[in-house]
């Protein structure tokens, strides 16, 4: 609990509008898109940074754990106030500071919207790349926090690579600054790199500088229908060797195909093993030719169908395949688990097999399809809420896919993170001696572990009750 | 109606994606939680859980919505917001008396046809305009005297509601076509020349149009309010009233009606099953009809104004969106533009603007930027509740550009005046 005074004290950094301990706001900023529920016990909305760090030390010298929120989509539960205590949205921090045109920087306020921004910048001709399937309503301090990343990723990388500077605050309420405006930087530690994912463990980002690109001319966009998913996976590496990145290369395997085939009454050949949407980007006179030489090195890969879209609507028919995914599982009326397991894209046809074995030794269905060009595989784990066996036999089936994942060189999360969802298999990842190393990081920035305790570690702890002063 | 706990199943529909945020006309303006349709869901959820109760800050997180329906085109698994909002105001309402929403609904059933009397001053501060509708109507609800900020723009009263009007038909009740015209009450005491062109329209296609004064309000408006017992009575009166079976189809010129009867009034019991099946709104029905062919083959105007349409929510929602465009592109004294995000809101929202007037007007004023950046003179939309919103938000903003019912030009461009 806390007291009505911190509440007074809150309310005088933030405004009265701005501090609630109403039930209603408790249970508004209770949840994300994990769908677990944990009820705070007070959330505030700071207005700038200044605000932040205020609240900061005030939480750090009472013990009052606090949750930096942005938009509250996060697969992981980052967001989730897991030990009760303060929710700090940070919604209202969402101006768009600066778009430096010349120097390619923009500067930005963690609350902003990913798709506003990238909107803003668009309009000047520029372009910001990273593009979590969330992007519409994603806060871009979300993104620097995960570390998201979109199927864009293949060619032009996740959030990490266009954060260069940060100004945050830390668990102990004091305000740094990180990089800078500069391409290259090499004073001291590159501590804007370990703030990128730290999943809002570290400190609370309150300012984001941003590298932007020149927006690519135009796009095309192709399906093309493989007869296994060996062929996709060749035809992947097919098109690299031949020196053409593409900014996307998705993938869907086999079982999505099916359930596309049965929910959306996608016509595809049955003979159909995988499939792949390849997106290729520039200007516009080399395009054509790019999707020629791409239709050319992949011929041989047991091709079975390929579409080139030559108008935008055409591209949005390849897409609106894709999109149709989610809702289509949705349509078995089955629990999905969905993990975002990465392995090096060379494995991804063994991670498919190996993933398929998975699913009939516990005779559950699993789905997958995801980001080709970078290994990232959105398994879908497939399962009869009802049933509790099928309930459980998915948890096991989970960690059998993060073993597999890990035999292969692989990593449990491309994008989402590890939040609460999956700490407990930290150790499956790491070694012991670098979970002890990042708790070290994490004691020496919050020695009283306040800032969004309960997260990554497994069995992490909450602070004592008891030590609420 | 359906209550709260028959929601329940709907609730773990919600995946707390937040998808809806993209789109919720109210969180864009107000940016927390408790504005867009995953916070109302799990408020909804709560009260039913016994976690909340109908307090005023719980009244005021329900009273944040349009019932647009927005978020629910958009929601990966087609979570229907608007009618778990409904059943959560009623559940209020229940607990705490229809005082939160809907302020004046009390009246509205005890006094059927009380006061028929709109037409003796034509010229009255539009202020009073209200103190002018019969206390049945859910205008009342919408727009009820204490609540009215004095900013609001409203359309002169009218002289003699629609209804009350002896309407000259040209064309005789004939075997062919039977329609039956719902007005609404925004046509009847409001706009009724909207019902003036239908009736000439339809006349020029060959249809009589019956019109009766049995007809009451379609209950929207207190559907909005939480009166889940309101909506029942008047549908009911509805029902009686009118002898739909009669007819081929009932034709509705403003989007909520249509949306009461077509939508909500099927889920009352399968004796309303009949409004589905015969429901119509105008536009589409024209359509059918070939209207747009008849106005293409009309020779085109040389001094053609530029018109862009607003989609009603209630139409948008039930697919109807590309009749009226259809007819804009046929009329020869019309060139159609399209707006920026012409499916929005206009932020009525049934009881909505009374609630949250500045929320509204926020949301209302980006709409009528974007009417002002299409170029547009002329806005058409398809119901008298957008047109009073739009015209108050073009006014509000110094915009030239004017409100109209589609039926009004569609009108102009046929010989029949
Ligand atoms: C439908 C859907 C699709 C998705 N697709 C993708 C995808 O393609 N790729 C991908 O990478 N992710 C995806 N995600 C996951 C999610 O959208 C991302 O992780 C996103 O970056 C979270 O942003 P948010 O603003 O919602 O953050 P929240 O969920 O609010 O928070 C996420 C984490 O960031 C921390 N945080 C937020 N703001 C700050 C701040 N200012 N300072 C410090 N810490 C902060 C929180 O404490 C928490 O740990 C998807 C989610 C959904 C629901
Ligand atoms: S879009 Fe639908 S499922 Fe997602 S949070 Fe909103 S209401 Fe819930
Ligand atoms: S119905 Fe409209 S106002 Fe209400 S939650 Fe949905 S989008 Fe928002």
């Amino acid at each position: 609990m806390i007291s009505e005074k911190m509440i007074q004290a809150l309310k005088e950094i933030c405004g009265p509008k701005f501090v609630s301990s109403h039930k209603t706001d408790r249970i508004l900023y209770s949840y994300d898109a994990t769908r677990k529920q944990f009820l705070p016990d007070v959330v505030v909305h700071p207005a700038d940074a200044r605000a932040v760090s205020r609240i900061m030390a005030l939480a750090h010298h009472h013990r009052i754990p606090v949750y930096p929120r942005g938009a509250g989509t996060g697969f992981t539960g980052g967001a989730l106030p897991v030990c009760g205590g303060m929710v700090m949205g940070m919604s209202r921090m969402n101006r768009i500071l600066d778009i430096d045109q010349e120097n390619l920087v923009a500067v930005v306020e963690p609350g902003v919207v990913t798709g506003d921004f990238q909107k803003a910048v668009e309009a000047l001709g520029l372009f910001y790349p990273p593009d979590p399937a969330s992007l519409k309503v994603s806060s871009l301090g979300g993104n620097v926090a995960e570390c998201a990343g979109g199927p864009r990723c293949v060619k032009y990388g996740v959030t990490k690579d266009y954060v260069i500077g940060l100004e945050v605050v830390t668990p102990t309420g004091d305000r740094i600054e990180t990089g800078g405006t500069t391409m290259k930087g090499v004073v001291g530690y590159d501590l804007t790199k370990l703030f990128c994912g730290s999943e809002g463990t570290l400190a609370v980002i309150t300012k984001i500088i941003l590298k932007l690109l020149p927006k690519p001319e135009a796009k095309k966009t192709m399906l093309v229908v493989f007869d296994a998913i060996d062929g996709a996976a060749k035809a992947v590496s097919a098109i690299i060797r031949e020196k053409i990145i593409p900014a996307t290369l998705e993938f869907m395997d086999r079982r999505t195909l099916d359930c596309l085939r049965q929910t959306a009454g996608l016509s595809m050949p049955e003979a159909a093993g995988a499939a792949l949407i390849i997106e290729v980007d520039g200007d516009r006179e080399f395009l054509d030719k790019q999707a020629q030489r791409i239709l050319t090195v992949i011929e041989s890969l047991g091709v079975l169908e390929n579409r080139v879209a030559n108008t935008f609507e055409e591209s949005e028919e390849i897409w609106k395949i894709r999109r149709a995914i989610s809702p289509s599982l949705k349509k078995l009326g089955l629990e999905k688990y969905n993990e975002d397991i990465c392995v090096p894209r060379s494995k991804l046809p063994e991670m498919i097999r190996r993933i398929e074995t998975i699913s009939d030794q516990y005779n559950l269905p699993i789905v997958n399809f995801g980001h080709a060009g970078d290994g990232n595989i959105h398994v879908n784990i497939m399962a009869d809420k009802a049933d509790a066996e099928q309930m459980a036999k998915a948890e096991h089936a989970i960690e059998a896919l993060f073993r597999e994942t890990l035999a292969l060189g692989g990593t449990m999360s491309g994008e989402h993170g590890v939040g609460i969802m999956k700490a407990p298999y930290l150790s499956l990842e790491l070694s012991n001696e670098s979970i002890h190393y990042m708790k070290m990081l994490k004691k020496a920035l919050d020695p009283h572990n306040i800032l969004n305790p309960g997260k990554i570690f497994p069995n992490a702890v909450c602070p004592l009750p008891g030590e609420i002063k | 109606m359906k209550n709260l706990a028959q929601y329940q199943e709907w609730f773990q529909a919600c995946v707390k994606c937040g998808a809806c945020r993209a789109t919720c006309p109210v969180f864009k303006v107000e940016n927390q939680e408790g504005g867009v349709a995953r916070g109302k869901i799990a408020l909804a959820q709560a009260m039913m859980d016994g976690e909340v109760f109908a307090e005023d800050r719980l009244v005021h997180d329900l009273s944040q919505c349009l019932l647009c329906g927005s978020c629910t085109n958009l929601c990966p698994n087609q979570v229907p917001t608007i009618d778990i909002v409904a059943a959560a105001r009623m559940k209020v309402a229940q607990e705490k008396g229809l005082s939160g929403f809907g302020r004046g609904v009390a009246t509205l059933l005890t006094h059927k046809k009380a006061m028929d009397w709109m037409s003796k001053g034509g010229d009255l501060a539009s202020r009073l305009l209200c103190r002018q509708i019969p206390e049945t109507s859910g205008l009342r609800l919408r727009f009820p005297v204490p609540g009215i900020p004095n900013e609001r723009t409203f359309p002169k009263p009218s002289f003699k509601p629609f209804l009350k009007r002896d309407i000259r038909q040209t064309v005789s009740c004939s075997a062919s076509h039977r329609v039956l015209f719902f007005t609404g009450c925004g046509i009847n005491y409001l706009y009724p020349e909207i019902g003036e062109y239908l009736v000439r329209i339809l006349n020029f296609m060959g249809v009589h149009v019956t019109l009766t004064d049995e007809q009451g309000c379609c209950g929207l408006p207190a559907l909005s309010a939480g009166a889940g017992d309101a909506v029942e009575t008047l549908a009911e009166r509805n029902l009686k009233a009118l002898k739909i079976h009669a007819f081929d189809a009932v034709l509705t010129a403003c989007a909520s009606c249509y949306g009461a009867l077509a939508g909500i009034y099927p889920t009352l019991g399968s004796g309303y099953q009949p409004f589905a099946e015969k429901t119509r709104d105008v536009m589409d029905f024209l359509m059918d009809m070939n209207l747009a062919g008849r106005l293409a083959s009309l020779p085109r105007s040389e001094d053609r104004i530029q018109v862009t349409y607003h989609d009603p929510c209630h139409l948008r929602n039930h697919g109807l969106t590309r009749a009226p465009r259809q007819l804009l592109a046929a009329l020869p004294q019309v060139d159609y533009v399209e707006m920026t995000d012409a499916a929005t809101c206009c932020g009525l929202g049934g009881t909505f603007s009374v609630h949250h007037y500045e929320t509204s007007q926020k949301i209302g004023s980006q709409k009528a930027k974007h009417i002002a950046q299409s170029g547009a003179e002329i806005v058409a939309t398809a119901c008298p509740g957008c047109i009073i919103q739009l015209q108050d938000n073009l006014n509000r903003e110094n915009i030239p550009a004017r409100a109209a019912h589609l039926l009004e030009l569609v009108c102009q461009a046929l010989p029949v005046k």
